[in-house]
């Protein structure tokens, strides 16, 4: 990808599932790289959706989704898996994390999964590399518990620690604050965007409280830009 | 590596489904190789009921007919051999040694057998076991017996007692008509029991069947007055006339053939000799279906158990939703996916056939010596047979190939939810 193409670049996006109404119609949008987007609208308006398409996860579209300079319909299938776990951070709402696996586990499960990412590190060890960002996000006192164990603000900072190692260039946060009261929401977004920062990273957040939009780059209204269900 | 780790860990989060799954595949794996191994143990025990006997020599018949009455005390000989026939092939230079028997009385059910100290010296039956004494020795006169164990318990006998023997095979119940009342037998003691047919004998001399019948003609009692009295009898004024059959042991394995041809041609007398081992395993394949539907049974087991596998993966996998779309939104493939679940199923069966072949081998050790001394049945204690093996792989494969169906579903769930998982 080159320095001055966007993170993301929709033109024409058509979506529905299977033979339903459509739920996406976006007639284009552009996320500048490095840029923090909030991304706002009411229940079902497609926000998750979209994030599925741009993830790579949901396909079956018609239009041209490119990610970080890459058209994901022309990738294969094991390709786009492949892509989204090296380039790519996902943070969901709540339950972010694999019940069974311990708190460093779960953060370097990318990383261990991908070996491009991995080797994004730097030569630093995995668990230093895991160790370094779980500082960051004070979770390192964590790094040994059982996920369960965590409250939910220690949840979703290890999620965001999980999303942030191996610095992905694009980070997707699906309403990952909406479980978090005033304070800790103020502080998870702060450590999220000084460690987005950090890494470079593009910060694609969606979220329906549009309390927080003013401490980002843009704010995007998607019934704005998606013309489906108007 | 990864997926294998995450399947292990995965398993152990729900640690109480994994094991009432193992457990459940562990005790049908335990089933099957157990029935497989009393199976074998039966067989085993079954070809075992007489050993190092190469040849069971009768008056021409039935090769099945003549085991029966001679190993099994079933059925009676249609004709006696002669004793002039006996001594001749007991003293042929091939032979090792031989039993005599004479059959055809009886003792309230019981079978009366006469012999000769041969018996108890040469008899062997699991391979190497000889017969020995629980109380008091072998009879030496001609009025005593020795009993088999099962006789002595069911009829509660014991050495000193008296014993009148019947004319002729009687059932317990229809006590014969004609006794040899005049002629009491002493028991000279009880055999230790062997849990074969010999426990359900009475042993005399064969001096002792001679004397019952010294004054009988043409298999009818004595008139009265007539009657020979016991007191007059004595070991040396018996004469064997005839015998029933005889075991043989040939002094080299190469001549057993070679005998079993000549006794059958032998001209002075219409003789057969049969193979113990090669008649037991001919009646064996008669009365051995029971076998193969206990088989089929374990088989069915297997199934449930292997069904009830299928039920808690299959189960879980609704909770387990979100934890498939966290996978997919970190990078995992469906590959992934659908292996991390086949790996689950697989591991389960795995362990499941471990715990199974453990859980046979504890039972066989405790229970081993209790079984052998009441059933009679050997049960080898010994890493897995052919068939075990086979059994235990192809519950593994099973294992695995079920683990597709949840995989499968867990995939289509990731496809059809994408990354939103409302629970």
């Amino acid at each position: 990808m080159s320095e001055t193409s966007p993170a993301i670049r929709l033109t024409d996006l058509h979506f529905s599932y299977g033979k339903g109404p459509k739920i996406l119609d976006v007639p284009s949008l552009e996320v500048k790289a490095g840029e923090k987007v909030f991304l706002f609208g009411p229940s079902g308006s497609g926000k998750t959706t979209l994030l599925g398409v741009l993830a790579g996860v949901l396909g079956g579209y018609s239009g041209r989704v490119e990610v970080l300079g890459r058209d994901i319909a022309k990738l294969s299938g094991s390709q786009r898996d492949a892509f989204r776990g090296s380039h790519l951070g996902y943070i969901f709402q709540l339950f972010n994390l694999i019940p069974y696996l311990s708190v460093m586990e779960n953060i370097t499960l990318p990383c261990r999964l991908s070996a491009e990412r991995r080797g994004r590190l730097n030569g630093v060890s995995l668990e230093q590399a895991a160790h370094g960002v779980a500082k960051r996000l004070g979770i390192d006192e964590l790094l040994t518990k059982r996920v369960t164990n965590l409250s939910v603000g220690q949840q979703q900072r290890v999620a965001a620690a999980r999303s942030l190692l191996g610095a992905p260039e694009l980070i997707i946060a699906d309403e990952p604050t909406s479980s978090l009261d005033y304070d800790h929401r103020e502080r998870f977004l702060e450590l999220l965007f000084e460690s987005c920062k950090a890494a470079g990273a593009t910060l694609l957040f969606v979220s329906h409280d549009r309390s927080l939009m003013h401490l980002f780059d843009r704010q995007l209204s998607l019934p704005a830009i998606n013309k489906a269900g108007t | 590596m990864l997926v294998l780790s995450l399947a292990y860990q995965s398993l152990k989060n729900r640690v109480l489904t994994t094991t009432l799954t193992v457990i459940s595949i562990g005790l049908s794996i335990a089933l099957l190789i157990g029935v497989e191994n009393v199976r074998v143990g039966a067989r085993e025990s079954f070809a075992n009921t007489i050993s190092q006997t190469d040849l069971i020599v009768g008056a021409r018949g039935g090769s099945l007919q003549l085991l029966l009455y001679s190993v099994f005390r079933i059925g009676a000989a249609t004709n006696n051999i002669t004793y002039q026939t006996y001594e001749h092939w007991k003293n042929h230079p091939a032979v090792a040694w031989t039993i005599p028997y004479s059959l055809g009385d009886s003792h309230r059910g019981f079978r009366v057998v006469g012999t000769d100290e041969n018996f108890y010296t040469h008899y062997r039956y699991r391979r190497d076991r000889s017969i020995t004494f629980e109380s008091g020795r072998l009879p030496q006169d001609v009025f005593e017996v020795a009993l088999g164990s099962d006789v002595a318990r069911t009829l509660g006998y014991k050495t000193g007692d008296k014993v009148v023997i019947t004319h002729g095979v009687a059932t317990a119940a229809g006590r014969g008509i004609l006794d040899h009342g005049d002629k009491p037998f002493t028991v000279s003691g009880v055999l230790k029991k062997t849990a074969t047919p010999v426990d359900r004998s009475l042993y005399i001399q064969l001096e002792g069947i001679s004397a019952v019948h010294i004054d009988w003609t043409d298999g009818a009692p004595p008139m009265p007055g007539e009657e020979v009295p016991a007191a007059k009898i004595t070991k040396q004024t018996m004469k064997i006339d005839q015998i029933t059959s005889f075991l043989l042991r040939s002094k080299s394995r190469i001549d057993t053939l070679r005998l079993q041809r000549e006794i059958s041609t032998y001209s002075e007398e219409p003789l057969q000799a049969i193979i113990p081992g090669l008649t037991l395993q001919e009646l064996w394949r008669t009365i051995g279906y029971a076998e193969d539907a206990l088989t089929v049974v374990t088989f069915f087991v297997i199934i449930v158990g292997l069904l009830g596998m299928l039920v808690s993966l299959y189960t879980s996998l609704n909770e387990r939703r979100r934890e498939m779309a966290i996978l997919r939104a970190i990078g995992a493939g469906p590959v992934k996916i659908i292996s991390l679940l086949v790996l689950e199923s697989f591991l389960l069966s795995i362990a499941g056939c471990v715990l199974g072949v453990a859980l046979v081998y504890v039972l066989s050790v405790t229970f081993q010596p209790i079984v052998e001394q009441h059933f009679g049945l050997y049960v080898p204690i010994q890493a897995p047979t052919m068939t075990g093996w086979i059994y235990l792989g192809a519950v593994a494969v099973a294992g695995l190939l079920i683990g597709f169906i949840p995989a499968w579903k867990a995939y289509r769930n990731t496809l059809s939810d994408g990354l939103s998982v409302r629970l």
